[in-house]
């Protein structure tokens, strides 16, 4: 009996959080200025969750990763360039918007049509991963409709930890209100795991790794299928950033009673 | 027309949590200006209680998924009991509070139904006859407004963003709805809560006032020195004696997970920010931060805004917040908390 699991990363890219973002109307909708020339970063959470495929491969021999990426496929070529140092996967590219502004669904479509496609994926062994949220829709829902259309039933979202017990069950921490974990106990593969944080530092670069990947990685880059997603039935009316300049009134050279004074009245209004 | 259909999931206590009647009111004013008619969906062990605290809120139907599958958070069940609601009602638009239940199962349930769903909604406008509602995207940078064809549209409304119902209480008639779980429906099962590893439960949503501590509280002060457990001290008590809830920034969050001297009460669950939380609360008081837009969207969402830093020109108040108050933050904390008293 093979061993080990399955792991497809759902994850694609985002631009630099440090980047200053200014919405512009295109002729599909809206978008992002100069977009294109945005630096970019792998999905901040969808990273964590790779890193956690990662770790997770490595105690169990036998596993294989892939991370499925909907994007530009010239930015998902750049962004290989550090990322593949870092995980040993295949890539499974799709050519299309990594835009905030297309909808889930379609995005969740394209996504589970292409891990629908995966030649040698054992779907009893697959645990989907992916970030739990993205940093530009930020909506939260695409990992568990691409678990629906792929058949799974046993979905985690803002996972923090998951643990193999000597069963061959898992457990499963999932952040929820007031700062408190839920604790679950799933028989086992197959189950979705949208990730928070979970626990892990960013893998070291390992250059062998990252040779290793792009021998893959860009056949699979230049065969990359196009997935043209849009927003069809939404009708943005507008997109703005917000006008929060406030004017702040700066106390300064003033006694430390004084301040605490105020502030404590401030509390107790 | 629209058919409107308000979800929410019974407590502990078998009632409702405020972010469930804040949904409510949220719904009984949009069924009201769209005119149209309004049921509500409840699920949980035994909802009767949670119906007749709600039965004078005007809505035409009570609909219920109950029983011990249903009482505790786990994704097959709870899409199940949502998909079954929502068809039952024949809902053209579902509104649910964004709790991490519905966060989980909702978008399931809607790609059933072939609909569509919005999270983290924060307005809604039925203007004219077609509903428009507001979003933010890239993580709080930008918002938007905007509309959809496709129905069902499910809607998960961010706690906070409206006032909790209050109403009469009664008696409801509760029309019970049968889902039948399918076996691999109960491959997982719930185990319980757990508190992560910080010493104190620091987080706490119903807050008035968010406290945010900064990376500045753990570095060098004037005699050169950290003072690292002095300042953990400080911000306990301050959280204890204004029952604040605790955020922090990124910084000061990494710093507590890589090691050496750390703030012991916070963990990655206190951060906000852009890769962190943006909590809802009415005041909020940042002390040694400095994180520039875009960081600063870990207090967006939070109305009065304070600060307290050694630099006048500190990038998370300038033009943010309301006050900013240039001092020792080390001194400003000890004198307010001896000020709270006990
Ligand atoms: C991909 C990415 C994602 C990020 N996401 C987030 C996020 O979600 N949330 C977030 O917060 N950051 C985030 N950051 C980090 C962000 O860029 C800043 O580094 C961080 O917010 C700065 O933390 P800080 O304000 O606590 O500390 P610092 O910038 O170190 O500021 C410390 C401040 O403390 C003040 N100070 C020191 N001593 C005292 C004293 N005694 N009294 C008063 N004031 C004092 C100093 O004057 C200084 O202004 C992210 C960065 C990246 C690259």
């Amino acid at each position: 009996m093979s061993t080990g699991f399955h792991i497809v990363v759902c994850g694609s890219l985002v631009p630099d959080p440090l980047q200053t973002l200014n919405p512009v109307q295109g002729a599909n909708g809206p978008g992002l200025k100069n977009e294109l020339m945005l630096p970019a970063v792998l999905d901040p959470f969808a990273a964590h969750s790779l890193y956690e495929a990662a770790n997770l491969a490595k105690k169990m021999p036998g596993s294989k990763i892939w991370l499925v990426s909907l994007g530009n496929k010239a930015k998902l070529q750049q962004l290989m360039m550090t990322i593949a140092q870092k995980v040993a996967f295949e890539l499974v590219p799709l050519d299309g918007p990594a835009s905030g502004f297309t909808d889930s669904f379609e995005v969740a479509a394209a996504l589970a049509a292409a891990i629908d496609k995966l030649a040698n994926l054992d779907r009893s062994r697959l645990l989907l991963f992916g970030g739990c949220a993205s940093a530009s829709r930020d909506a939260g829902v695409t990992l568990q409709m691409v678990g629906e259309r792929l058949g799974i039933l046993d979905q985690f979202l803002a996972v923090d930890e998951l643990k193999l017990q000597e069963d061959g069950s898992l457990r499963i921490l999932e952040r929820i209100e007031g700062g408190q974990y839920q604790v679950s106990a799933c028989a086992g593969p197959p189950a979705v795991l949208a990730w928070a944080t979970g626990n892990l530092p960013e893998p070291p670069n390992n250059p062998q790794i990252g040779m290793q990947n792009m021998r893959v990685i860009m056949p699979a880059l230049q065969k990359a299928q196009p997935a043209p997603v849009a927003a069809p039935g939404v009708t943005f009316a507008s997109v703005t950033l917000p006008a929060q300049q406030r004017q702040t009134r700066v106390v300064k050279d003033v006694p430390v009673e004084e301040i605490a004074k105020e502030i404590v009245a401030w509390i107790k209004e | 027309m629209e058919k409107i259909l308000f979800l929410a999931y019974t407590q502990d206590d078998g009632l409702l949590p405020k972010a469930a009647l804040e949904t409510l009111n949220a719904a009984i004013d949009l069924a009201s200006k769209l005119q149209a008619p309004l049921s509500l969906g409840l699920i949980g062990d035994n909802v009767q209680a949670a119906a007749d605290a709600i039965a004078g809120c005007g809505a035409q139907e009570f609909f219920a998924v109950e029983g011990p599958d249903f009482a505790s958070s786990r994704y097959a069940s709870d899409a199940a009991a949502a998909e079954a609601l929502a068809r039952r009602a024949g809902a053209t638009l579902v509104l649910a509070p964004s709790v991490s239940r519905f966060a989980r199962s909702l978008p399931g349930a809607a790609l059933r139904l072939d609909g569509r769903i919005e999270t983290h909604v924060c307005a809604l406008d039925p203007g004219g006859d077609s509903l428009s509602i507001q979003r933010w995207y890239y993580r709080q940078r930008m918002i938007a407004t905007l509309t959809r064809s496709q129905r069902p549209w499910f809607l998960l409304i961010d706690p906070g963003v409206f006032k909790p119902w209050e109403g009469q209480q009664g008696q409801a008639t509760v029309d019970k709805v049968t889902v039948a779980l399918p076996e691999n429906a109960r491959r997982t099962r719930f185990v319980g809560f757990e508190a992560p590893a910080a010493d104190a439960q620091t987080i706490r949503p119903e807050a008035e006032l968010l406290f945010v501590a900064g990376a500045g509280w753990t570095k060098k002060q004037a005699d050169g020195q950290p003072h690292v457990k002095e300042a953990e001290k400080l911000i306990h008590d301050f959280i204890t004696k204004a029952k604040a809830s605790l955020g922090s920034s990124k910084s000061l969050v990494d710093q507590t997970c890589e090691g050496g001297e750390v703030i012991s009460l916070l963990s990655h669950l206190n951060q906000v920010g852009q890769t962190g939380a943006t909590p809802r609360h009415p005041k909020g008081l940042a002390t040694c931060c400095h994180g520039e837009e875009p960081h600063t969207v870990g207090w967006r969402f939070i109305n009065e805004r304070r600060a307290v830093n050694l630099d006048g020109s500190c990038g998370w108040a300038i033009g943010k917040a309301d006050v900013l108050y240039v001092a020792d933050a080390f001194q400003v904390m000890a004198k307010v908390n001896e000020l709270l008293g006990d």
